[in-house]
């Protein structure tokens, strides 16, 4: 992933629920509405299927910025999912400052399926926001992140 | 060795309008893992459908990824393509090339290199993808219908004559719900008794109907296709197997108490049915006021029954049903009027409900259907209806329309022209709304056939002059402040959630909305399912409505329950939960987050050092289990994982940015 200042361009990924925001954001394209083309969407059941290690992987793994988006609350296809994640982002945002990271890169986000507007929205001032913090540095210092060879990983069960 | 094909689709212009198709196609080329990629132009159409089929057979591959439109779109599509030649079906993941590349950017060359990233995404996330399988459960073909009113009779019956067996459960001593209390009905007017009793009746006799009344549903378990419903049948206090249904027994019974049937303005006996047509047409005692039970002394009812049919040794019987699907027909409340503090609050007589109205119209009613005020039995010269009380009202917390209001005053100020001709009506309104077959046209009648006067405007204030009730008002149609005496107020009191409605969604395990009526799965397209998969709705329960919207969701949720009992056993989804049982340390995260309450705990013996060591696991019911994930991101050892969302998969994406 290239970070060299001049041509930096942020780097975000959107983890959006099946139900609700992706069909927003799919919205939005039946929509022709435009929006930058700095997010990688990583399709998720439910916004509470998102492991906070996803999270902090993402960061670590060069993204600028993550978006979480799920159902609005009491929307939630499996009624309580988006509950857990709201919550669940109480904690990952002051564990991100205490690791030192700008909380406002991470963010979660209530988009219906019927709005592909505000998915554009979201988006499109996400993208300004981390242009404005500029890149993320959140990498082990010595450039080293313990990934277990795939099919070990695979084989464990666990991935950490 | 994995072997990806990557399948690139124009969709016409559609993509190819805005990506480099064929710099995508490079680009998966030179992924290791992707051992062909190709584009087309229609990748969905059957042409397109066979260069996959032919690719995976020639170059052998084991999984593939399809970069097209999203896959909420095509998914099942492309799953059915790979699996005609002997894939497993989830071996395939898509790239949402339309939707949310091309068809959102216009810049060529950012839309492919986002192309090109949503592609390697995809195949990352696709070598971690592992066949999953879908199950089989058995169903049982019986139905449980809870709540007896109109909604309840409709679907009952025809799931009965689907000839499939049903458990019809009632709280009351009879079926009939709210549609028994009314005398006519809108937008028809034929007599409400003339319409449901036969259909009450059918109920009673029909040989695959098992007709629960007097009874409340204590437990809910299982899921689809296997429910376990208990039942508590209370005490009826009468041995209905002996009892003729004669009445002489609720004749001669001393003790008069307030009839709910009557809505507070008749008296029933404390042995008694609802009224005269109820269906089962054997009394029940109610214990809480019956003399026999509160201070032993008494005894009438028994003495006089020739049939020996009076019990006072009766216990609750708990009953325990097992069922495949289940409709909740549970109906509605009325709005409270006492809350409107400027009407009264519940202080003057005269002041009735809608309800209370439709009691003393009805010829069964507690004037035989005169039109008498509550206060000193005249017949009133002038009726005032008040439209929207508790509707459309924020302050009072009923920001919703209750939708049978503005027709039923119509309703009734056509009915005062039947029982009582020369008394004058008028009718306070908001708005009228009249939407329905025949609505308007009947609206129309009530102010030219019946001569109501409608007025536009919230009636500020009641109080009484005399013998008389006036009302403060403003014409706002002419901007004037009004002043009127009148001898009888009907208030078009709104319809609301049952009592007790949160307590009953949260036994069931289904959703409710914010003015506690249970929600369906999608206002649209799932109006009668609910969030528990083989539990629907029927009535008012989901929302006011008025009989024919009643009855037409009450069939719908029936063939709903038929379509589950058309199968002998139920395909259960296959993206679902599954257990790591060695590293999972019991502790039960997974359990607290779960929706669908799929979760259970099972035990693991292993022999130890010649001991039984035992260990408490998770384990995942894959038939309520619904995929969505919760459990694997509560789980602190990575026990728990979700069949086509693993952690392996997302994870896989995560490390391709
Ligand atoms: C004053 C008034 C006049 C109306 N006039 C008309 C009209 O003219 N035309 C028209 O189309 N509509 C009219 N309506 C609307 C009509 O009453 C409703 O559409 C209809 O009654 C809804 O039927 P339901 O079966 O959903 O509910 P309900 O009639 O309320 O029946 C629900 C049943 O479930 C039972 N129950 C509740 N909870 C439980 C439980 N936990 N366990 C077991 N049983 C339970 C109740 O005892 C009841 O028998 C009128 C409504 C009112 C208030
Ligand atoms: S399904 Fe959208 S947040 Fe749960």
């Amino acid at each position: 992933m290239n970070k060299s200042k001049r041509d930096w361009e942020p780097r975000l990924v959107g983890f959006l629920c099946n139900w609700c925001s992706y069909a927003g954001a799919d919205l939005a394209g039946t929509s022709r509405m435009q929006y930058p083309p700095n997010m990688r969407v990583i399709r998720v059941p439910c916004s509470s299927r998102v492991r906070p290690e996803f999270i902090l992987r993402a960061l670590q793994k060069g993204a600028d910025g993550v978006l979480v988006a799920g159902c609005h609350p009491g929307d939630c296809h499996y009624t309580t999912g988006n509950y857990y994640t709201r919550r669940r982002f109480q904690v990952i945002k002051r564990l991100l400052t205490f690791l030192g990271v700008d909380p406002r890169r991470v963010m979660a986000s209530w988009i219906s399926a019927a709005e592909g507007g505000k998915y554009q929205q979201v988006v499109t001032e996400f993208v300004e926001t981390i242009r404005e913090l500029g890149p993320c540095d959140f990498r082990p210092t010595n450039g080293q992140i313990f990934v277990p060879a795939a099919d070990e990983r695979t084989d464990l069960g666990v991935v950490s | 060795m994995k072997r990806v094909g990557v399948f690139v689709c124009h969709c016409g212009s559609n993509i190819a309008g805005t990506v480099d198709c064929a710099a995508v196609v490079a680009a998966a080329r030179r992924i290791p893992a992707v051992a062909y990629a190709e584009d087309n132009k229609y990748t969905c159409s059957e042409v397109g459908q066979e260069q996959i089929r032919k690719a995976v057979q020639t170059h052998n591959l084991d999984r593939v990824v399809v970069a097209a439109c999203s896959p909420r779109m095509h998914e099942a599509t492309f799953r059915k393509t790979i699996a005609s030649v002997g894939l497993n079906p989830y071996m395939l993941e898509i790239a949402n090339l339309r939707e949310q590349c091309s068809w959102v950017h216009s810049d060529r060359q950012a839309a492919t290199a986002k192309a090109i990233d949503l592609v390697r995404l995809a195949v990352a996330k696709v070598l971690y993808n592992k066949p999953l399988f879908t199950s089989t459960l058995p169903v049982k073909k019986r139905a449980v219908v809870i709540g007896g009113g109109i909604a309840g009779i409709q679907a009952a019956l025809d799931i009965a004559e689907a000839g499939h067996p049903v458990t019809l459960i009632e709280r009351s001593q009879s079926i009939g719900g709210r549609m028994a209390q009314l005398d006519k009905t809108f937008p028809t007017l034929d007599c409400s008794s003339c319409i449901l009793m036969p259909r009450m009746v059918d109920v009673g006799a029909h040989p695959m109907i098992d007709l629960m009344t007097y009874s409340e549903v204590e437990e809910v378990d299982g899921f689809i296709g296997n429910f376990r419903v208990k039942v508590r049948q209370r005490a009826k206090s009468v041995d209905h197997s002996k009892c003729t249904g004669c009445g002489e027994c609720t004749e001669k019974c001393p003790t008069q108490v307030p009839a709910e049937f009557e809505a507070g303005l008749g008296e029933r006996k404390a042995i008694y049915t609802d009224f005269p047509q109820a269906v089962p047409n054997k009394p029940v005692i109610d214990r809480d006021h019956c003399r026999y039970f509160l201070d032993g002394k008494c005894g009438i009812c028994r003495k006089v029954c020739q049939a020996d049919a009076i019990d006072y040794t009766q216990t609750d019987r708990q009953v325990e049903i097992e069922a495949g699907a289940i409709v909740v027909a549970t109906g509605f409340d009325l709005f409270d009027p006492a809350k409107y503090g400027e009407y009264g609050g519940g202080r003057y007589p005269d002041v009735i409900t809608g309800l209370q109205f439709e009691r003393l119209i009805s010829a069964s009613g507690p004037t035989n259907g005169e039109i008498r005020r509550p206060s000193d039995g005249r017949v009133p010269e002038t009726i005032a209806f008040i439209k929207c009380v508790g509707s459309r009202d924020e302050a009072h917390g009923v920001p919703y329309c209750s939708r049978v209001c503005c027709m039923y005053t119509a309703k009734q100020a056509m009915l005062v022209k039947e029982h009582a001709k020369d008394s004058k009506v008028y009718i306070f309104y908001i708005d009228v709304r009249a939407a329905g077959k025949g609505y308007e046209e009947f609206y129309q009648r009530a102010q030219t056939d019946a001569g109501a006067t409608y007025v536009r405007g919230r009636v500020a204030k009641i109080f009484p002059r005399g013998e008389k009730l006036v009302l403060w008002a403003e014409d706002t149609l002419i901007g004037k402040q009004l002043e009127l005496e009148v001898d009888l107020v009907v208030l078009a009191t709104g319809i609301v959630a049952r009592e007790g409605a949160v307590e009953f969604a949260q036994k069931m395990g289904i959703s409710y909305d914010g003015h506690r009526f249970y929600s369906e799965a999608h206002p649209k397209l799932r109006p009668v399912d609910t969030n528990v998969d083989g539990i629907f709705l029927a009535g008012a329960c989901q929302g006011p409505k008025d009989i024919p919207d009643t009855v037409a969701q009450a069939s719908a949720a029936a063939v709903k329950v038929c379509s589950i009992f058309s199968k002998e056993e139920l395909e259960t989804n296959a993206m679902v939960a599954t257990v790591d049982e060695n590293i999972c340390a019991g502790c039960f995260h997974c359990r607290a987050v779960c929706p669908s309450g799929a979760i259970d705990s099972k035990i693991l013996h292993a022999w130890v050092a010649g001991q039984d060591v035992t260990r408490r696991v998770a384990t995942v019911n894959s038939g309520v289990c619904q995929g969505c994930g919760s459990c694997a991101a509560a789980c602190p050892s990575g026990a728990m994982n979700v069949g086509g969302f693993s952690n392996e998969q997302i994870l896989g994406e995560v490390e391709a940015l």
